[in-house]
């Protein structure tokens, strides 16, 4: 994983949850640029944890000078954002990966329409730009709960294009009139929580689209959960996984080499074998299919989970 | 260092060669006395001094006779070089990398200014001298993937990422070992690689394309392929079988090493930043027996990989019908002395 050391060089509050971070290279070197959708694994060393989170980019993909990414504050989360929220200051070097996107447009579509949930308006703050700069015909819907807790509406541009739905004042996003009046050639993507994934799916399925036209953003944080004990094959070594530690982050304290690369279950990079398995393996990818999740003989450790008696990795 | 740039031909009357240090940087593709396909991939990150794998995008002695070579076969047929329309920002991206690269490369050969999106890009060698805005394909004589392919060595496919799999959407492909872009344009990485025997058993194309989608910006790859052909000609493709596939029945004894060359295919793949694709650049080289076998480790080893190479593979490299004759050529070159590890000469 190439990687740099960037200076943080704004910090600003969006909503009482959500605060924006822009990160600049030290020397003022322009970065790498990227393709809308993009992320970045962003490594906080934790009072003698290494933590490392994976943030979209929210900045122009065209624009080197800098990354932004918007962290939402999650308290019972594994302590990754309560660190970018308590901890960093600016003027912080941060050691940030280089781009990565898992969640690109497909380029062919005649419309782009987005839909968000929540905090996951962020990748397609980056697409939006990118769009515009093609000149590409886009729609996008943004749904929150409040105005207040609405932390992208400071970043969206006012185009006729962008629609915000709130809940509390009674504008609920309609997924039946957004997916029943596109034209042919569209292409729809969404990010959010799993339920508004899964509604759109519905949606579409029951009005017809093809599968291959609507994309989801399938990234996730490791949830937390009970602390479970893992053996090594090669060395018998005996790791123990932490309730808001990942099996990953858990391997890589213990000094284990794991490639990886999205640290969400998307990539696929930190796939590990399964060389005894007595209980049951809780799978949290979108990577293994349903046949080699049920036969628990492979594991994707940065977001799974173990309960049971024993379970034994070709490590 | 300067370079002399050849004044050759890889058609009709070939007088395509190899100077004495074209000969010492060739890259031989075989590190051991045996062959069988693998994801032999490693970073692309710079090499030897004086090899093919020093530089980016490698320019040798060739260079200028090649770029001839691929405006005859464009001018022929136009279809070798083909971009889907969503594939014009990974042509921008790919333009953008060549130019870099080289001018950094090698200064002395190529200039890039850039003012913004104003970008003026000279190219010595072949006396070109451009200005133009970026991202705007108006301000060029033709597509941005186009442009820069009639400048760099070797064949070029722009593959979009999309579904979990790699979809060859662009090329510009005329020195190719037997395979077609307007065959493959729009494929996706198991369809173009459908008639590779063996491999698909072995898992390697499933190990290759998740490897590949997870290619970092950046963080550039390259292996090196490899086949055998019949002078020392570019453009070996399906269109054109009739002219040089009746050139493999004039092999025999007596022109062997001078007629026969083996053709290595140094490949690397690339993310691109604003699109999202992967160049997958098939840079050719070709040495012939008679040269190959001044070096005593490649003469000794080229014999024993032939020579045990399973006949499936000998057939899908076209070369099945004239191995005899190359084996005897070889023979007398391997003194069944072992052979050092690692592809360079000793």
């Amino acid at each position: 994983m190439t990687s740099r050391l960037l200076r943080v060089s704004a910090i600003e509050t969006l909503s009482p949850l959500v605060t924006r971070f822009r990160f600049e290279d030290p020397e003022g070197a322009l970065l790498p640029l990227f393709s809308g959708g993009a992320h970045v694994v962003v490594e906080m060393p934790d009072a003698g944890v290494l933590r490392r989170n994976a943030y979209s980019l929210i900045s122009d993909p065209m624009d080197g000078s800098g990354y932004e990414i918007a962290v939402r504050r999650e308290d019972g989360g594994r302590g990754g954002s309560r660190f970018m929220h308590t901890k960093v200051a600016l003027g912080d070097l941060m050691r940030i990966s280089a781009p990565v996107n898992l969640f690109s447009l497909d380029l062919r579509a005649k419309k782009h329409v987005m839909i968000a949930g929540g905090i996951g308006i962020t990748p397609f703050l980056a697409q939006l730009k990118q769009l515009a700069r093609l000149q590409m015909p886009f729609e996008l819907h943004y749904a929150a709960r409040s105005r207040a807790e609405a932390a992208g509406l400071a970043l969206l541009p006012a185009s006729p294009q962008v629609h915000v739905h709130v809940s509390e004042e009674g504008n609920r996003m309609d997924l039946g009139a957004i997916l029943g009046s596109q034209p042919l050639g569209t292409h729809v993507y969404t990010c959010g929580p799993e339920g508004l994934i899964e509604a759109v799916a519905e949606t579409g399925a029951r009005l017809g689209w093809p599968k291959t036209v609507l994309h989801s953003e399938v990234f996730m944080a490791p949830p937390p959960g009970a602390p479970f004990d893992v053996t090594l094959a090669k060395t018998g070594k005996v790791v123990t996984v932490g309730p808001h530690q990942s099996l990953l982050e858990a391997l890589e304290q213990a000094e284990v080499e794991v490639e990886w690369m999205c640290r969400g279950g998307a990539c696929g990079r930190c796939e590990t074998g399964v060389h005894a398995c007595h209980g049951t393996i809780e799978h949290h990818d979108h990577w293994l299919s349903d046949d080699e999740r049920a036969s628990q003989t492979k594991i994707m450790p940065c977001v799974s989970r173990f309960t049971g008696e024993t379970l034994v990795l070709d490590l | 260092m300067t370079i002399q740039f050849h004044d050759e031909t890889f058609r009709d009357d070939y007088t395509f060669h190899n100077s004495p240090e074209g000969i010492r940087r060739f890259p031989f593709p075989f590190d051991q006395d045996s062959y069988m396909y693998s994801v032999n991939l490693e970073p692309h990150a710079g090499g030897k001094a004086g090899s093919p794998f020093e530089k980016r995008f490698d320019v040798d002695e060739h260079y200028v006779a090649e770029m001839r070579d691929r405006a005859i076969t464009l001018a022929e047929d136009p279809l070798r070089c083909q971009s889907l329309p969503h594939m014009e920002l990974a042509g921008w991206d790919f333009l953008e990398l060549v130019m870099v690269s080289k001018s950094e490369d090698y200064p002395e050969l190529f200039m890039l200014n850039r003012d913004g999106d104003r970008w003026h890009w000279i190219n010595r060698p072949l006396g070109i001298e451009q200005r133009f805005t970026f991202l705007d394909a108006t301000t060029l004589p033709c597509g941005p993937m186009e442009y820069i392919t009639r400048q760099t060595q070797g064949d070029h496919a722009l593959l979009d990422q999309r579904d979990g799999n790699l979809w060859m959407d662009a090329g510009m492909v005329t020195s190719q070992a037997d395979w077609s872009l307007d065959f493959d344009i729009g494929m996706n990485f198991f369809e173009w690689h459908a008639p590779v025997p063996k491999a698909h058993e072995l898992g390697v194309f499933q190990r290759a394309l998740k490897f590949l989608l997870n290619l970092q910006q950046g963080a550039p790859s390259r292996r090196l392929n490899w086949t055998m052909t019949v002078n020392p000609r570019l453009d070996t493709s399906p269109e054109n079988y009739h002219k040089w596939g009746p050139e493999k029945r004039t092999v025999a004894p007596g022109n062997v090493g001078a007629k026969q060359y083996l053709r290595v295919e140094l490949q690397t793949l690339w993310r691109l930043p604003r699109s999202n694709a992967i160049a997958f650049p098939i840079r050719c080289y070709l040495c012939s027996l008679e040269d190959l076998v001044t070096v005593p480790k490649w003469g000794r080893r080229l014999h024993r990989v032939l020579r045990d190479l399973p006949d499936e593979l000998a057939e899908y490299k076209g070369f099945a019908v004239n191995r005899p004759v190359i084996l005897d050529y070889l023979a007398p070159f391997d003194d069944g002395a072992p052979t050092s590890p690692g592809i360079f000469p000793d």
